[in-house]
């Protein structure tokens, strides 16, 4: 069996403030993501899934448990050690850009940061600016002056801009109108079968997450209550918690 | 939503005060800057025959008690008040947002410490340290400034750690720090960027007051010494013969009122087109 | 439909932010206890219309031409203190973050009763007992909890509900609500739209819901108005609307929707 891209033991979050008892936001979540699978992980606002996606990404320390990426332990890398294997794309389109700097240099700087010349970096931006479906003038305009849609696939664009073997997306699709929505799922599914990157999927539209993901993880309070085939959660759901979400969809 | 119209022309308004303040305090600062050839006589030539004497053409502001033409002395004053008051102003305004960026960013005991200090320095009494560091270090200008700021940085470190607090919660600078940005570029390229407009609203809002500080220990004789021509020291000098000869007090009290009445309406307008809370008001 | 009272119409009704119009031409009607969807992207003009109602545009908006009438009168031209008797008593607006429109540092109770002795004088206890009634009657269990409570020691889901009952205790006859669900978690967006049912079974009340959430349309919306770019591009009965879209919008808009795929 191959290593997987992404492996997570027992992991632990626990949020303190001073002088009171700590807030356990991951409480012992174990899971694998395979090269080029997708695992949605599904759960109430709360639940502890950002977390989850925080933690993997390193921009968060873990209280305990292990993270392993391409069989490396990275528990306590860097995010700058990791920021090759792994990228993500946010739930708000507009707030994950630095509002005083163009869309282009926001997608550039990993490349720049990896040592790439300025007009190198222009070049691959405007490749990668096609790649989402923009045209590559985009570069030079300001996160408010584009619409939601299209700065998430700028979005996608800057996560994708190095490469990454893992591609996490935190609601990446929440904030968005159904129309652009169904547009930007397209794009992510599309390049990420062009790209042959895996998939950590994080999202509360369980509809959503049985047609993207290949398997479904369901959390809840900080521990996964379900996993399994993405089908097979949705279609037999072996817990009350799972049984309540769908029965709670309109 | 576009703003409607009635906004658009507000804020273009603001645009207008912003420059029209500018220049002004652009004129004052030059004024400092050539200030010695502006003036009609020698600011320390003494003239005992001519002292106390009222307004007159020939000297428009009158003398002081040792016959120098008062408004040469204003004008040369200009040169200490302003520029000290710069400088005070870029050295605080630098060194808090630098501690304070730090403290916000690393957090943990160093960020503790620090801002445990800062509050040290805030409870201190400004005029009481000036006279501690007069003490120990001899008055004067240099150690006025010194004094002054060695305890206003904190105000600038408090607002740099908050600022920088919210920003390194935000998405876009996860995103940076996701793109392999080193500390340093993400201090300089996306925090500082993102925390300056309050920062630069403050400092120059801080203008006038430091400027109202400096001349304050002046005149307690704690700045500037004589014969420097410095409005504190210049209004300190006279002014047991307030009821006298008013002028010799009137002078250099007019020329603070008016340097720092500029420099407040130009925070004002800075602060107008600045702080993302007055936009669209 | 002939012998069914209309509440609330909209006729031909434009509204412009300064020169800047953003909804054009639009008339539908409300009609009494009917739940009216009204559908569409952001930016499409649909909660400009609930606003141009509660005369809420803010600076600059205003309807530019048609007219808005409530049982007969035109809402813009009424005065601002005929607008204030009507406002909450016989027209209420809910809003996507009811939580965040509670004061922090006052119980849920205390505001409550300040907003209903604005318009019926009434002593703090009458206005227990019938608060009381109307939060059990509305499924809303522990009701005097919630009265005592501040507003952050409630979760959003149940400060949304509570927002929905406090627009319910003047009893008005139009309830206009705007996203009212849209931040709410599945489980919680449920719970919030079978108390909106149950307010117009029990009171009926007329509704209009604004969302973009097709799924709480089809569960609540006996008609539908779809919306974009400030025009109406469909209308009509809920089903026909969303089962047998006519227009190429509407086809793209019900195609977008996720659907799950259940098997069995």
């Amino acid at each position: 069996m191959t290593t997987p891209i992404l492996r997570v033991q027992e992991l632990k979050k626990i949020f303190s403030r001073s002088g009171r008892e700590g807030f356990a936001a991951v409480d012992g979540v174990s899971f694998d993501v395979g090269g080029g699978e997708c695992v949605g992980l599904i759960g109430e606002s709360g639940s502890g899934k950002s977390t989850v996606a925080n933690l993997v990404a390193r921009l968060l320390d873990p209280t305990g448990g292990r993270i392993y990426l391409e069989g490396n332990d990275v528990t306590a890398a860097d995010v700058r050690a990791v920021c090759r294997t792994v990228q993500m794309v946010f739930q708000s389109p507009r707030e994950s850009f630095d509002p005083r700097r163009t869309l282009g240099d926001g997608v550039g700087e990993s490349l720049r940061n990896a040592g790439q010349s300025a007009a190198e970096a222009r070049a691959a931006v405007a490749e990668l600016f096609e790649a989402v479906g923009l045209s590559p003038d985009f570069a030079s305009r300001y996160p408010h002056e584009v619409s939601g849609g299209q700065c998430q696939r700028a979005a996608i664009a800057r996560a994708i801009a190095i490469g990454p073997k893992l591609l996490i997306c935190d609601e990446a699709t929440s904030a968005l109108d159904v129309t652009v929505q169904a547009d930007i799922v397209a794009l992510l599914s599309r390049l990420i079968r062009a790209r042959a990157m895996a998939c950590l999927f994080i999202c509360h539209d369980l509809a959503l997450a049985q047609g993207f993901c290949d398997r479904l993880l369901v959390m809840r309070e900080g521990k996964i209550v379900e996993a399994g085939a993405a089908d097979e959660v949705i279609q037999s759901p072996k817990t009350e918690y799972t049984k309540m979400l769908l029965d709670s969809i309109l | 939503m576009t703003a409607p119209e009635s906004m658009t022309r507000k804020r273009s308004g603001g645009r207008t005060r912003l420059f029209l303040f500018g220049a002004a305090a652009l004129l004052v600062v030059a004024g400092a800057f050539f200030s010695e050839s502006l003036c009609p006589y020698d600011p320390y030539l003494q003239n005992l025959g001519a002292a106390l004497e009222p307004p007159t053409a020939a000297h428009i502001f009158g003398t002081d008690r040792y016959g120098r033409d008062l408004c040469s002395r204003v004008i040369v004053g200009s040169r200490a008040s302003i520029f000290s008051t710069l400088a005070l102003v870029a050295v605080i305004t630098s060194f808090g947002t630098a501690l304070g960026l730090f403290c916000g960013w690393a957090r943990g005991r160093a960020d503790t410490f620090l801002m445990r200090v800062s509050d040290l320095c805030l409870a201190f009494p400004c005029l009481v340290f000036a006279l501690a560091v007069a003490g120990v270090l001899g008055g004067g200008l240099h150690n006025a400034v010194l004094a002054l700021a060695a305890i206003s940085w904190p105000k600038y470190a408090r607002i740099a750690r908050s600022q920088t607090l919210a920003v390194r919660e935000t998405d876009y600078l996860k995103a940076a720090r996701l793109a392999g940005c080193s500390a340093a570029r993400l201090a300089v390229r996306h925090i500082l960027p993102n925390i300056a407009g309050p920062i630069l609203v403050t400092a120059v809002l801080d203008i006038g007051t430091m400027m109202m500080e400096l001349a304050g220990l002046s005149f307690l004789g704690l700045g500037a010494k004589p014969p420097m021509a410095e409005w504190g020291s210049m209004m300190s000098e006279v002014r047991g013969l307030l009821q006298t000869v008013p002028w010799a007090v009137f002078a250099p009290g007019l020329a603070i009122f008016a340097a720092v009445l500029v420099f407040n309406l130009l925070g004002d307008a800075v602060r107008d087109e600045l702080d993302p809370k007055m936009k669209g008001r | 439909m002939n012998g069914v009272e209309e509440l609330l119409r909209y006729d031909r009704v434009s509204v412009g932010y300064g020169s800047i119009p953003v909804v054009h031409d639009v008339s539908f009607a409300l009609r009494a206890g009917e739940i009216l969807g009204i559908v569409g992207a952001s930016g499409s003009g649909k909660s400009t219309l609930l606003k141009a109602a509660m005369g809420l545009l803010g600076p600059g908006g205003a309807v530019s031409s048609g007219e808005l009438r409530y049982k007969g009168q035109n809402l813009p031209d009424l005065s601002e203190e005929e607008m204030r008797r009507i406002s909450g008593a016989e027209l209420a607006m809910i809003f996507q973050d009811t939580g965040a429109s509670f004061c922090p540092i006052r119980t849920v109770g205390a505001q409550l009763y300040e907003a209903v002795s604005a318009h019926e004088a009434l002593s703090e206890a009458e206005f227990r007992e019938t608060t009381t009634a109307l939060l059990q009657k509305l499924r809303l269990d522990d009701a005097a909890r919630i009265l005592e409570s501040y507003p952050f020691e409630l979760s959003g889901g149940m400060m949304q509900r509570v927002g929905i009952a406090a627009a319910m205790l003047l009893n008005p006859s139009v309830l206009l609500a705007d996203e009212p669900t849209s931040a709410l978690d599945v489980s919680a967006q449920k719970r919030a739209v079978e108390e909106m049912l149950l307010i117009r079974e029990l009171c009926h009340t007329a509704i209009i819901i604004v969302t973009h959430n097709i799924g709480v349309v089809r569960r609540m919306a006996d008609r539908v108005v779809v919306m974009k770019e400030g025009r109406v591009v469909e209308s009509g009965d809920a089903l026909d609307v969303l089962e047998r879209p006519t227009q190429a919008y509407t086809k793209k808009l019900m195609a977008a929707v996720p659907k799950l795929r259940r098997g069995a």
